[in-house]
């Protein structure tokens, strides 16, 4: 039997131990301080997120404000540098580091309700299959393994040409791929949780099936859906990417880092800082939010507690 | 007497591969016809009238209802013919079949480099006895498995195309070049008919995508197949082999590896298929004339022959890739074979 | 009379837990093994037979460290031997019967493979030699159809046939000593009587001496010459095979034997060891720090 293992299956299965039998819940939210990863990615995506809220205060410049006589200009510490433009501009006279800052708008949108929507269907499901079996789990089963056949960078684009651009389509295009990721994880802690004794203590006492779902079974997966959103989110981010890079996401006037490198991938020898200043970014806050979710996943998985 | 290699041939997935692509087929078709956006509203000149608009409608078959479409469609593709693209005005299999020896070299070159630095990289950190150096390359690897393929593609272009301007970053061959193969696979032929020169050009514009693809699957290879190793070097049959007086690397080499690489190919052929799917992004990072490429301005433009031709190409290729897999485990695992 | 050097003398070997609190798991053991004789080493579960082994073949898990004393094997230290010796050694002087023929073979090598590995190896037989060689072993074993065998993998024979090929693979390049880990636990009892006698066969036909670690007695009894008994990683009692099991002298060898069904003895059976007993060694053993419980 070909075993169709996601990748995150086979970060998350090797080589440290399943998640053990028993789980503790949070010893508090300070908790969350005793892991190194948590404090300094969680750290750096709260200033993102900041700086994506409070954009209009914090950007230097209007975005959007176009000046040709001030085009691909290079960052501050060069020697053609003008003052006020830190990281330079484009070859249409936009301050990049603006640029920026606004682009950190769409990433976050996209990434935050994307994995949250992905997550809620996903463990929705995730949980009712993996808790009811029969017929319902056949079939998400089923369609888990039909949807996993496709690779998903090929699957978005394809959904969103069919679907249209714009933000919503992006998120759309990432749910509909992605839920499958928490689905399967959940399904499989479902299954290890409701054999558990404590569940079947509950069930000699008369809870009805839907309360002991909610009340027993949830919590203790709970922490492995934390994990799972925080990876999404870095998913999301590079979607949403990859999307806005073949212009296939929003209208070509909002900033998205996407936009960015596609643009200064065509004038990579002119001005190499429109690309990669929006590349550096990209990339510390997906490996950020992987970060995040592996320490999380530290914190919460008793075999690997020192 | 070794089984006969029909043996390793796994004949019931190949009848549920054949129904699965004529499911994706079907999926596809409707999707596609379905959709807002009209192909022929971008084909048509300013001031064209409605009978011209009609007519045009009529010429692509998009007059007729999606059931009829479909028939006519599968009557045409099994002999081989995917009409013509909406955009590129050219028959769609022609359109392919030039690009798609083009892919096939870099998937095919990328994966060669992912076998060899995944695995390589498992096997000398399984011998290396030093805690520190496997420790290491674990944290290496997870963060190396957090990057994606076109995150590494646009950092090669930057260091290596512009930083240090050694490599180029765009196409397949350098134009000045005057090369007349008699079949699109340029590189390969360029090594069959010693043309070294060509070849040393075609891998130099190949080199840096192939390594942007080839990373992300290495990462996966290495993490699977360094836990693996693991595993089994505790095994009896490994500890015996030590005590025979066989030293740590032949026991790696003859004993260990082909018992992990079981589970290792399975995953990497899965992660083979996504690395497929990254091409799109790739090929079109360096402009790199493959049905990646392709596949991004048929969206693009809404080119719906085109874009149908491709998804069945894809479709296809996935799924060769799937059986290809499960044909290895035959050979890997003497347990498995058919037979 | 002087008695010939032994083939394998170890000499207050000790083992402890690396890990702090440094249990102790062998106490400065002393046992020696002669040519062509077949030594049983005898005590229940954690008494330390199979680190001793493990120590003599040198595949101490890392958690183990060995802190005093001796293996020498015809006058070589082992403990002392870089790894590139002991790879040497290994193979062609010492070779080890493992306990579960199932786990002991490769499951995706051939058994044609896996047999000659050592002869390949160190003897750098090929090609017909090595194949009529290997045909050669497995009629030693009695196995029939040898030709058929070599070419199946592990999966596809028996429990008792793959045991009788770890056998032949063991005295294939004819080692001065074998270890035999408990050969015959993992069988039926009913291949147990057959494997025992075609060990003490190979073993009186190759000169071969052998350290036999059991747990059983009755075992003992049909193969060795003279044996060991261990309890807690101490010596309780050593000699004779025959002239021990006739008259046992320390407490734990008599509960031991006293615990073994036998056909000749009526009314024996199982039976708790006396209070007495229990007590009296385990005085003897805090005396040395050992035992369950035992703090150092």
């Amino acid at each position: 039997m070909v075993e169709r293992a996601l990748p995150e299956a086979a970060v998350m299965a090797t080589p440290l131990a399943e998640p053990a039998i028993a789980r503790r819940r949070f010893a508090g939210l300070l908790a969350v301080f005793r892991e190194p990863r948590v404090v300094f990615a969680g750290g750096f995506l709260l200033v993102l997120l900041l700086a994506a809220i409070f954009a209009p205060l914090v950007a230097p410049h209007d975005p959007l404000e176009q000046d040709l006589m001030l085009n691909t200009l290079p960052p501050a510490w060069s020697a053609d540098a003008e003052p006020g433009y830190v990281l330079g501009t484009d070859s249409l006279g936009r301050d990049v580091l603006s640029r920026l800052i606004y682009g950190t708008r769409v990433a976050f949108t996209v990434a935050i309700v994307a994995a949250l929507a992905a997550g809620l269907i996903g463990t929705l499901l995730g949980l009712l299959s993996g808790y009811f079996g029969g017929w319902v789990d056949a079939v998400v089963s089923r369609l888990i393994d039909i949807w996993m056949a496709f690779p998903p960078v090929l699957l978005s684009i394809l959904l969103v040409a069919v679907i249209g651009t714009g933000v919503t389509s992006v998120i759309l295009a990432i749910v509909v791929i992605d839920w499958t990721r928490f689905c399967r994880v959940v399904r499989s802690e479902t299954l290890q949780q409701a054999k558990m004794e404590y569940v079947d203590a509950a069930v000699t006492l008369g809870t009805g099936r839907g309360k002991i779902l909610l009340k027993e079974v949830l919590p203790n997966v709970l922490p492995v859906v934390v994990v799972l959103l925080s990876l999404e989110m870095g998913i999301a981010v590079i979607v949403e990417a990859v999307l806005s890079f073949v212009g296939l996401s929003v209208s070509s006037d909002t900033p998205t880092w996407g936009g960015m490198i596609a643009e200064g991938r065509q004038i990579i020898y002119q001005a190499w800082w429109v690309l990669v200043f929006p590349l550096v970014l990209l990339t510390a806050t997906v490996l950020a939010f992987n970060q995040l979710g592996d320490g999380v996943r530290r914190l919460t998985d008793p075999v690997l507690r020192r | 007497m070794r089984k006969l290699p029909l043996a390793f041939l796994p004949w019931r997935s190949l009848l549920l591969a054949l129904v699965t692509l004529f499911g994706v087929a079907v999926i596809s078709f409707v999707l596609l016809r379905v959709v807002p956006g009209d192909p022929i509203a971008m084909m048509i000149a300013p001031g064209a009238s409605q009978a011209d608009i009609a007519q045009l409608r009529a010429s692509y078959g998009l007059d007729r209802s999606i059931p009829v479409q479909f028939v006519i469609w599968l009557g045409h593709a099994l002999t081989g013919d995917f009409g013509t693209s909406i955009s590129m005005r050219q028959d769609v299999t022609h359109l392919i079949a030039e690009r798609l020896p083009a892919t096939i070299e870099l998937t095919l070159l990328a994966l060669l480099i992912a076998l060899v630095l995944g695995i390589g990289t498992a096997v000398l950190s399984t011998l290396s006895r030093r805690r520190l150096v496997g420790g290491t390359i674990d944290n290496a690897n997870g963060i190396l498995l957090a990057v994606p393929d076109f995150v590494w593609a646009l950092a090669f272009v930057v260091l290596f195309g512009v930083a240090l301007p050694i490599l180029p970053i765009s196409g397949r061959v350098d134009p000045r070049l005057s090369i007349d193969f008699a079949t699109p696979f340029t590189l390969f032929e360029s090594l069959l008919r010693l043309r070294l020169d060509i070849t040393f050009d075609v891998l130099s514009h190949m080199i840096m995508p192939a390594l942007a693809l080839a990373l992300p699957l290495a990462a996966v290879i290495l993490r699977v197949l360094k836990g693996a190793l693991e595993v089994e070097a505790r095994q009896d049959y490994a500890l015996l082999a030590r005590i025979r007086g066989k030293s740590r690397l032949r026991v790696t080499l003859e004993e260990t590896l082909r018992n992990a690489l079981i589970p290792t190919l399975a995953l990497t052929g899965v992660q083979f298929t996504f690395l497929f799917g990254g091409t799109v992004i790739v090929e079109r990072i360096f402009a790199y004339p493959g049905i990646g490429n392709l596949a991004i301005d048929a969206v693009i433009n809404r080119d719906l022959p085109l874009i149908q031709g491709l998804i069945l190409t894809f479709g296809l290729i996935f799924i060769l890739i799937n059986l290809a897999v499960e044909a290895s485990f035959g050979l890997l695992n003497p347990r498995l074979r058919h037979g | 009379m002087m008695v010939p050097a032994p083939l394998l003398a170890i000499d207050g070997l000790s083992a402890r837990l690396r890990a702090p609190p440094h249990r102790p798991l062998l106490r400065s053991v002393c046992l020696d093994v002669r040519e062509g004789e077949v030594h049983g080493l005898v005590g229940e579960s954690g008494a330390g037979k199979s680190t001793i082994g493990k120590a003599v073949l040198g595949i101490l898990p890392r958690a183990i460290e060995p802190c005093g004393g001796t293996i020498r094997l015809s006058g070589t230290d082992l403990l002392g031997l870089s790894p590139a010796r002991l790879d040497a050694v290994l193979g062609t002087e010492i070779a080890l019967i493992p306990q579960d023929p199932m786990t002991a073979l490769n499951p995706s090598r051939r058994i044609f493979d896996q047999l000659t590995d050592g002869l390949r190896l160190k003897r750098r037989l090929r090609g017909q030699a090595l194949r009529d060689k290997a045909v050669a072993l497995l009629q030693d074993v009695q196995i029939p159809d040898p030709e058929a065998v070599l070419r199946r993998y592990p999966h596809e024979i028996s429990g008792g046939m793959r045991q009788r090929i770890l056998i032949a693979a063991a005295f294939s390049l004819d080692p001065k000593l074998i270890i035999a880990d408990e050969p015959t636990t993992a069988l039926d009892v009913t291949v147990q009587k057959e494997v025992l006698r075609l060990i003490r066969k190979m073993q009186r036909s190759h000169g071969t001496g052998v350290v036999f670690v059991t747990h059983d007695l009755g075992v003992v009894a049909q193969v060795c010459d003279r044996l060991t008994v261990l309890y807690g990683g101490m010596v309780v009692e050593q000699g004779e095979t025959a002239a021990i099991l006739a008259a046992p002298s320390h407490p734990y060898t008599r509960a031991l034997l006293d615990a073994t069904p036998r056909h000749d003895r009526t009314g024996s059976g199982m039976r708790p060891i006396p209070p007495q007993v229990a007590a009296a060694l385990q005085a003897e053993l805090a005396r040395y720090g050992m035992g369950p419980g035992a703090h150092v």
